[in-house]
């Protein structure tokens, strides 16, 4: 399955029936240093752009979205534990969450990665 | 389905909308720029808007890598940004045996501190006031070392608030003094443990200086004033040189292993662990030095003799107490507390906000800084932080989060 980006820096990843989030590299070297992060509970739902979790830099604070309507079926507390690993691997080890998504029709509003690599050298 | 969080419930910025603040409306080129700028450039500074200026927030290392290289070895910051300037006393030629006397009383009729007795090349920190008694600003206040510059005194304002600080002090002194303005000096901060043994390289004689002290030195043709001063806890020097030698002098203190550049924001939490305020956030006109917890800007006479904007109402407030503290908080958790964040008792009565907060890099967690109600205001006290809606414990703590290490002698 190809990886989908949204506008606010997340991608989106399905394996199976479940899609893996988180947040772009690119929105990791331009936050900085990541020293905080704040996941949702397992079993919670959100709606598409929800703000669902939190990442912070030593710079600022941030809001991550869900960009795909679902249930967080797992969260990766390896990042909670080491915010670090987010500037180490955003793109991989230091994924976010895991969503049972409501409605996959949602995936085709979003970039593809030459799409995102465009849009992201522009914001 | 589990009920649905409301959109942007946080009210705070996505990543979109966070990535994005230096290019937002602001155009960089009618910024001003330091006479570094092009040195910054090519350090690889992500440039940004800060006080009129384009200014470097941070180089290749980040944030976090330079904020630890300060308190390890050396850094050096671009701080040009900031207001320098002579004051003068018209009232007696420089060099005269009561010029001294002359600037120091007129410039204590608008701060507080004890400005007549300070040393020969010594510096002060103080604070210009209001009538109300609030804080305009802070500043260092120097005593020039040479007999023959008696009479003048070296200010060094905040940024952002330099041109109003100038318009001040020029019109309320007029009669007293003359205000030049160096706006053809660039400033450098050295600062780290290793800083003294850069400056002993490079402008040898001034690792001599003990902490508050300025010395003139020449170096490559020009004068330099170096003050044994900073705003990371550290020891660590700041040197005054004309705009055409900055960036010579910059390029020599980089050439030394230990210095990396170091940008604003390793900058300010550096400062932040250090316990030191940020003018137009833990101090504004609306807070008085009693409150701001920097009684110590109060010199002894001048607390009994008065004669300071605002004298009445800080006096009262430095013998019977502030309604209000500046405390250091120290949150339990990991989550950072930002400025603005609201404090509360542990059984949820608003008693305060922060004004400062974030991650220290030294400290190994987030830190913060901020007002309470003065009964809440004791070391130790536990208190609630409102973060995204949720109350996180805290606690009041003693400042510096981070021991200072300044050179005494």
């Amino acid at each position: 399955m190809t990886i989908k980006y949204t506008e606010d820096h997340e991608w989106v990843r399905l394996e199976g029936d479940i899609a893996i989030v988180g947040i772009s590299t690119h929105a990791a070297e331009q936050l900085g240093d990541v020293v905080f992060v704040e996941l949702p509970d397992v079993g919670a739902s959100f709606d598409q752009k929800a703000d669902m979790a939190v990442v912070e830099s030593v710079k600022a604070a941030s809001d991550v979205y869900a960009p795909i309507a679902g249930e967080i079926v797992e969260v990766n507390n390896a990042i909670v534990d080491e915010p670090a690993k987010v500037n180490e691997d955003a793109g991989g080890a230091a994924w976010f969450v895991k969503i049972k998504p409501s409605d996959l029709s949602q995936l085709d509003g979003l970039m593809d990665e030459a799409a995102y690599k465009t849009f992201s050298e522009n914001n | 389905m589990r009920a649905v969080k409301s959109l942007r419930s946080h009210g705070q910025p996505g990543l979109a909308l966070f990535l994005t603040p230096y290019t937002d409306g602001t155009n960089m080129t009618e910024l001003k720029k330091t006479a570094l700028h092009a040195t910054h450039v090519s350090l690889g500074a992500k440039m940004v808007e800060f006080a009129g200026y384009e200014m470097p927030v941070q180089y290749r290392d980040g944030v976090l890598k330079e904020h630890l290289h300060t308190r390890e070895k050396a850094g050096l910051f671009d701080v040009s940004h900031m207001g320098q300037a002579f004051l003068e006393t018209k009232q007696t030629p420089l060099g005269a045996s009561d010029a001294h006397e002359k600037i120091a009383t007129a410039l204590e009729t608008l701060v507080p501190g004890e400005i007549q007795k300070l040393r020969k090349g010594g510096l002060r920190y103080s604070v210009l006031l209001n009538e109300q008694g609030g804080v305009l600003d802070d500043l260092m206040i120097t005593r020039p070392f040479g007999d023959d510059d008696q009479g003048a005194l070296f200010l060094v304002v905040n940024a952002a608030m330099k041109s109003q600080d100038f318009a001040l002090i020029e019109k309320l002194l007029a009669d007293h003094a003359t205000l030049k303005i160096a706006d053809d000096r660039s400033l450098l901060a050295l600062q780290g443990p290793t800083a003294t043994n850069v400056i002993a390289d490079v402008i040898p004689g001034a690792e001599a200086q003990t902490f508050m002290t300025m010395r003139q030195y020449q170096w490559e043709g020009s004068d330099v004033y170096v003050s044994r001063c900073g705003y990371t806890g550290e020891d660590g020097f700041e040197i005054s040189v004309p705009d055409h030698t900055a960036e010579q002098l910059a390029k020599t203190l980089l050439d030394h292993n230990d210095v990396a550049p170091i940008g604003l924001g390793a900058r300010d939490s550096l400062r932040l662990e250090a316990g030191l305020c940020l003018y137009g956030h833990d101090l504004t006109p609306e807070t008085t030095p009693v409150a701001g917890n920097i009684g110590f800007v109060l010199g002894k006479r001048r607390r009994e003799e008065g004669g300071f904007p605002g004298a009445d109402r800080i006096l009262k407030e430095y013998a019977d107490g502030a309604e209000n503290l500046r405390v250091g908080v120290r949150p339990e958790g990991r989550a950072p507390a930002r400025e603005g964040v609201k404090i509360e008792s542990t059984d949820g009565i608003a008693i305060g906000d922060i004004t400062s907060g974030g991650f220290g890099p030294t400290a190994g967690g987030p830190v913060a800084m901020g007002y309470v109600d003065a009964k809440f205001a004791a070391t130790g006290t536990k208190v609630h932080l409102i973060v995204r809606g949720k109350a996180l414990p805290a606690e009041i703590t003693d400042m510096p989060f981070v021991p200072h290490r300044y050179y005494r002698g």
